[in-house]
């Protein structure tokens, strides 16, 4: 099962080891890993997300709580989230396939963030099921390259 | 004032109540070790010859005084080698500051001369660690290293310094208090949670108390010794609970798990309850998981929420200080109405005594540890190495108070007890302290002799000679076919082939080294025994001595520690031939 962890942790260096190092420790891979800053500058939010079962993620949560460097460890698998990634995408396009893309990035409201003469770049942000459609449509076009940031998520209110 | 890092920090070392340090120098401590030059009448430094003995000294001092033990070792190979010593200390939660030099911060991630990412190393083996960039962040980081390490569920911290930071110069402000905003160990146990297990004790018909080295490190003794009597449950001690619960008591049922007493484990298969106090279920104490005590509620007191519900499912967990929670649950429990259950007890404690094939022509190492229990009263620390004699030192000898066995449960470090045995010594300089060891293991910390030496350490050294690495040996024994492969420490090039060895016997050659020369090379009283008769009379005198003294007995070869549930079976599964 998935489960989605947001922990808010001291904006230090090596606090991102000591976390992955609690996943790789038990043999469980990260699916995605995002941290940033938030608005008190030393405190940065990861979200982890992860599969394993129940009983080791239990182990984990408890794991992650005892890090010092963690202040808050918040398991937002159950509970109703706003969840969000973003892609950059560097897709085959000569001049004849342009429009095609365009109107596909339209209809995911990607932006087309680069052209050249062989390729486009797109940007598009949502819910994971929506990148991947997304990406799976542009792989009849031939990806060249891309980029996912892994997801970012927050609680809803109540 | 301007004072320079290594200064502030032999300060604020004095300030957290250090008196004592083992270590090491090397290129990148040199300034610690001036400024400590400069403080030697508030600290006491021993000088090791191997820096895992000093984290093993620190770790014995640690946990036979209960205040915090403090080792040092310089940068790369000084810090690696410590690493055997912390990994000890955090697995059987030992409240230890481990003090490393650290290469100049400018060359830090150059492959410099002697650099290890110490901090990177120790990530898994430590409650914390810090490396400290900055000489301002120093007197804060090691008050926060303290103070992490003596509280919640103790653990070793460890502190990086780069030889730059030793030497520059900060203001020196005080802080009083420290405060972090990320770690706030609760130690009073849930109301509610407590007053749901006192119901479920006094419901039970089958009662088994679990107590852990958690009751030790908490100073919980005297409240489980009142919750046993008072209810009348009976008391099973984890290797690390010895001393936590008189061995003697009429309620103790000894060591549980895979070399527990026979009783102890049909207790725990039997039961309805388990009150588990300061313990962690761990896989050498449930034998196969999902056979453990079939029938049993189980309640869990511990200070670490993770380790509640890690093996075992939980029906109460309480999280909190064992000794705040039992004194509340004390208030709330009576005598238990268990007469039919205690007859039970009683019954599996008679038909299944812990017992050994005496002799009266070679040593039984149960003997030695018989001898020991009868002669000291309990009045004494012990500490053990990891293997055959330590299971028997858990068996034979009757432990009274706390923090009188210290061992290395959790990780199982061979080489632990000797330098153990020497930190728990100078924390208490008026207890006799007695280092059981095996032939193996004592060869891993041997050069502590020079240590003990030096300083005239008045520890007794019991070494508990077979010739073999015992405790892998009766595997081989029991479920390899007795084929002792590379366990016979006695075998040399002349010796036949391995599968053509008839075991032990008249043509095996001596063992190397002559563990009594060795000591007396050291300028250590020592002495050899081979006849069961010489082993009280000889004990009593050493004993005595206010000097190290080394006991090298040559004991029966190929006794087993029994009984033993197999790995992997339930622990009515228990085997016990002692007497076949």
């Amino acid at each position: 099962m998935e489960y989605i962890f947001s922990v808010l942790v001291e904006n230090k260096p090596g606090v991102l080891a000591r976390i992955s190092q609690l996943f790789s420790a038990r043999g469980y891979n990260i699916t995605s890993l995002t941290v940033g800053e938030t608005d008190d500058p030393t405190i940065s939010r990861m979200t982890i997300v992860v599969d394993g079962d129940e009983k080791i993620m239990d182990q984990v949560k408890k794991q992650l709580n005892k890090l010092i460097d963690v202040v808050k460890v918040v398991d937002l698998t159950s509970l109703p989230q706003i969840e969000r990634e973003l892609l950059l995408i560097k897709v085959n396009a000569d001049k004849k396939m342009r429009s095609e893309i365009i109107e596909i990035a339209e209809i995911f409201r990607a932006k087309i963030v680069d052209v050249s003469d062989s390729d486009v770049t797109l940007e598009a942000t949502g819910q994971k099921d929506k990148i991947d459609a997304l990406i799976k449509l542009l792989k009849g076009y031939k990806i060249k390259e891309l980029a996912r940031t892994g997801r970012s998520c927050l609680p809803r209110s109540e | 004032m301007k004072k320079k890092g290594a200064e502030i920090l032999i300060q604020t070392l004095i300030e957290e109540g250090v008196d004592t340090m083992f270590g090491y120098p090397g290129g990148q401590v040199i300034p610690i070790f001036d400024a400590i030059f400069h403080n030697t009448d508030k600290i006491n430094f021993y000088l090791v010859r191997h820096e895992q003995a000093a984290a093993h000294m620190a770790d014995g001092y640690a946990r036979s005084t209960g205040k915090v033990g403090v080792c040092l070792a310089t940068s790369g190979p000084g810090a690696t080698n410590l690493v055997t010593g912390i990994a000890t200390a955090y697995m059987d939660s030992v409240p230890m500051v481990a003090i490393t030099g650290q290469v100049t911060t400018n060359m830090i991630g150059n492959d410099a001369f002697q650099e290890a990412n110490i901090t990177g190393i120790t990530y898994s083996i430590t409650k914390h660690n810090y490396l400290v960039k900055d000489v301002k962040d120093l007197h804060r980081i090691v008050k926060e290293a303290f103070y992490i390490a003596r509280t919640g569920r103790p653990g070793p911290v460890l502190i990086d310094i780069p030889g730059d930071v030793s030497k520059a110069e900060a203001e020196f402000e005080k802080i009083e208090k420290v405060e972090l905003r990320s770690y706030k160990p609760v130690y009073e146990g849930n109301p509610k949670q407590i007053q749901k297990a006192a119901e479920v004790i006094m419901k039970s018909r089958k009662p088994v108390i679990i107590s852990g080295g958690g009751v030790i490190i908490s100073g919980a003794d005297k409240e489980l010794r009142e919750l046993a009597h008072k209810t009348g449950i009976p008391v099973t001690m984890t290797l690390l609970g010895m001393g936590s619960f008189p061995s003697d008591d009429e309620l103790s049922l000894g060591m549980p798990g895979m070399h527990g007493t026979v009783y102890a484990n049909h207790s725990l298969q039997d039961s309805d309850l388990i009150i588990s106090v300061g313990a962690r279920f761990d896989d050498r104490i449930t034998g196969k998981l999902d056979a453990f005590a079939p029938h049993a509620k189980i309640i869990h007191i511990d200070i670490d929420p993770s380790s509640i519900g890690k093996s075992v499912l939980v029906d109460i967990p309480i999280v909190g200080d064992a000794r705040m929670i039992l004194r509340e649950l004390n208030k709330l429990v009576s005598k238990c109405d268990i007469g039919e259950w205690m007859q039970h007890v009683k019954e599996l404690k008679q038909k299944n005594p812990l017992a050994y094939k005496k002799s009266e022509d070679v040593i039984k190492p149960q003997f030695i540890m018989e001898a020991l229990s009868e002669i000291t009263g309990g009045d004494a620390i012990y500490v053990t190495e990891v293997g055959q004699h330590q299971m028997w030192a858990a068996q034979y000898i009757n432990y009274k108070t706390a923090r009188s066995f210290l061992s290395s449960g959790g990780l199982g470090t061979m080489g632990y007890g000797f330098p153990a045995a020497i930190g728990a010594q100078l924390g208490n300089p008026d207890k006799t302290v007695i280092d059981i060891s095996g032939d193996g293991s004592f060869q891993m910390n041997i050069q502590e002799l020079a240590t003990v030496a030096m300083n005239r350490i008045p520890v007794k050294i019991i070494i508990l000679n077979n010739m073999y690495l015992g405790m892998v040996r009766q595997w081989q024994d029991l479920f390899w076919g007795k084929r002792y492969s590379f366990t016979c420490l006695a075998r040399q090039a002349r010796c036949p082939e391995s599968s053509k060895c008839p075991g032990p016997g008249d043509q095996c050659p001596e063992m190397i080294p002559d563990f009594r020369k060795v000591a007396e090379a050291y300028g250590i009283k020592a002495y050899d025994v081979s006849k069961p008769a010489d082993v009280k009379p000889l004990l009593k005198d050493i004993l005595k001595m206010k000097e190290p003294v080394l006991v090298n007995f040559h004991v029966a070869m190929e006794e087993n520690v029994m009984p033993m549930v197999p790995a992997g079976s339930a622990l009515n599964q228990i085997l016990d031939h002692a007497l076949a």
